[in-house]
Order: C-alpha cells, then structure tokens, then sequence
C-alpha cells in the first residue's frame, strides 16, 4: 500500500472496473463502435446511457438520504465554444479511427493493433495541440462559465432534470432496440 | 481454437460502468478520465526530449510541474494503468486476446491503421480542445449534468454521423 499510496491503489482498482466493463460491453472492437454511426449497432449508445443514467441516480438516491454532498462533487468546467469545437473534431477523429481513448485502451489490452495505432495517433494530436496552444489560447478559453449544470442553466429543480435525462434515455432506448430490429442487427461478436 | 464468449448485454454492461463511476463520485470526488492521461504521458516525454521547450509551453508546463500541486494528473495515470489491465482480464476470461486488427471486409489491414492513425490524431487534438474525452467529460459530467459535458457529447454524434458516409468503406 505504502508504495503507491491509497488513493493511487484506489485510481488503480476504479481503472480495473472501468476497463472490465468496456471490454465486456465489446467496445474493444472498432467494427462494433463504428456500428454506431450506421445504426447497425446501438451499443455505444446504450452503454454510455445507461452508464450515465445509473451514476446520475445513485448520486441523486445518495444525496436524497444524505450520504452524498452534490456540492463537493467536481462538475466539469464549461466552455461552450472549446468544448462544441472539440466534441464535432472529437467526433469526426472517432468515426475515422473507430475507438475514443478508453475502449482504444482496452483495445490494445486485447491485442488489437489498430487500437494501438488510435492511441499512438492520439498522443500525436495532443502533442500538436500543446505545440498550437499559444494560438489556441483564446478559442481554449472562451466563454468560460465555469461549472454549469444542466438544472442551473434551465432554472429547474435538480429532481426534474435527473428524472428527464432518466425519461429520455429510457426512450431512447426503446427506439435503439426497434432502429436495431429495422437494420442489419447487432454486429456479431469477433 | 475456442470460439470468443458473447459480450455481455450492454445495458449490463453499462449499469457496471455506471457503478464504477458513482463509487469514484463517492470516493474521490472527482470522476473517470483517459485524455489526461495521455496529456500527461505526452508532456512528460516531451519534457524528457527537450526540457527547455516543454517549460516554455504552458500547456505541457501545466502537466509536468510538481505532481503535488495537482495530484488527479497522477491519479489518472495510475487509472488508465488499470483500464489496461480491467480490459485485458476481460478480455482473457472470455476468450477474446488475440492479435488483430479489426476492419470492415473492404480495407486491409495498412488502410485500416493508416485511418486508426490518422483518427487518433484529431481525437487527440479534440479532446484537448474541450478538456476531455468520452470519459473525463462525456460520461463523468454528463452523469453530473454538466452543460458542457452535454454539448461536447452532441457535438460528437452529431460530427460522427456526419462523417460516417465518408468513412464507409473502412467498417462495411
């Protein structure tokens, strides 16, 4: 323990789970994430709701009774224009080279050599932005409103919002499994 | 050879990647991220190769100065140590480690990693941009309802499926 430290065997033994359930889920294999963007297969989409819909409800349960303070939670800066821009480049890299950063992990964990070449690439596209920071400085730091959230930005109750995101992923889904039915089906493991 | 077992059911799947972050949230504070990580890897060999030019550049400066200043650089690296090492005993326990490269039945194996590449590059770029990626921002601040986290994970479907029609040939 004394080695790494104990928060640093916690970020090990968080990396073990959160690496465990991608690979399980078969975001290890590009064909399958790439599936996404032709609606032959929902997974990305289906994983990452519903991961996001059981983190944001254990919060709010854990909040409810007490055990939780929503406020001591590090909610992630907002810059709308850093952060548009960079989702629809994010996007587009995605889609072409078929891993995020995670499952391009998980990826080479399997042996997959094109999640090893994301990876090399990625550590390209992040050098080449450290090396344009200087340029980018204004674009990387407009519109800062800082840690925004969702029911702030609408004027809503916190129980409102989290049970909308809650409706609407369940919709959605119903509409991934019916969209899945329509189209080629699941792609097959491998 | 052993046929690979099924993946599991993604809502399953994703209700356990759900658990990992709610019990990162409780304990940390904080959530999951990858980006950083290679941010800080990238910096460290940058400042390995040409010390002057990385303490020049804010940007690598920020991710090589005292590790104590700002622990959850380190943490995420130790994080994405056990990212690697969660999907390999996945993948080993259901029969799926092999060598390969996967691609749809219209690229070769070169074509293919010639897009991972070149993909890799501007995902790389773009989640610098935004300050995360998939994990750090869509997924740890969409579960914290963040604004941010919200538009950054519209703006990638919306750019993937965009993109898609031109990149057809690689995955059908």
């Amino acid at each position: 323990m004394t080695a790494l430290g104990t928060s640093l065997w916690i970020a090990l033994a968080i990396g073990v789970g959160f690496g465990f359930f991608l690979e399980r889920a078969g975001l290890g294999n590009s064909v399958k994430l790439a599936a996404q963007f032709y609606l032959r297969d929902l997974t990305v989409f289906k994983v990452m709701f519903s991961a996001i819909v059981t983190a944001m409800l254990g919060l709010f349960l854990l909040s409810t009774v007490g055990l939780v303070d929503l406020a001591r939670l590090e909610v992630p800066g907002t810059f709308l224009w850093s952060q548009l821009i960079g989702g629809l480049v994010f996007g587009v890299g995605f889609v072409i080279g078929g891993y995020c950063p995670g499952t391009g992990c998980v990826a080479l964990s399997s042996g997959r050599l094109d999640g090893v070449a994301v990876l090399v690439g990625m550590g390209v596209g992040v050098f080449g932005f450290g090396e344009l920071f200087p340029w980018l400085r204004g674009l990387y730091t407009a519109s800062a409103i800082g840690p925004a959230t969702l029911p702030g930005l609408l004027g809503w109750p916190h129980a409102v919002v989290v049970g909308l995101v809650a409706l609407v992923a369940f919709a959605g889904f119903v509409a991934a499994e019916r969209i899945e039915r329509q189209s080629a089906g699941p792609a097959e493991p491998e | 050879m052993r046929a690979p077992r099924p993946y599991w059911s993604p809502y399953l799947a994703g209700v356990g990647l759900g658990l990992v972050l709610l019990v990162t949230f409780v304990l940390t504070g904080h959530g999951i991220g990858v980006s950083g990580a290679v941010a800080s890897v990238v910096s460290a060999g940058v400042d390995a190769v040409a010390p002057a030019h990385a303490a020049a550049n804010d940007y690598f400066r920020a991710y090589t100065a005292d590790p104590a200043t700002d622990p959850i650089k380190n943490w995420l690296v130790i994080e994405v140590v056990g990212v690697l090492l969660g999907g390999l005993a996945s993948a080993w326990l259901a029969g799926r480690v092999r060598p390969a490269v996967e691609r749809g039945p219209r690229i070769g194996v070169s074509g293919r990693l010639l897009y991972a590449f070149a993909g890799g590059v501007v995902m790389g770029f773009g989640t610098r941009l935004a300050r995360g990626c998939t994990s750090g921002l869509a997924l740890t601040g969409g579960a914290l309802l963040s604004v941010g986290a919200w538009v950054f994970m519209l703006a990638i479907f919306a750019a993937g499926y965009a993109v898609a029609p031109l990149v057809k040939r690689q995955w059908t």
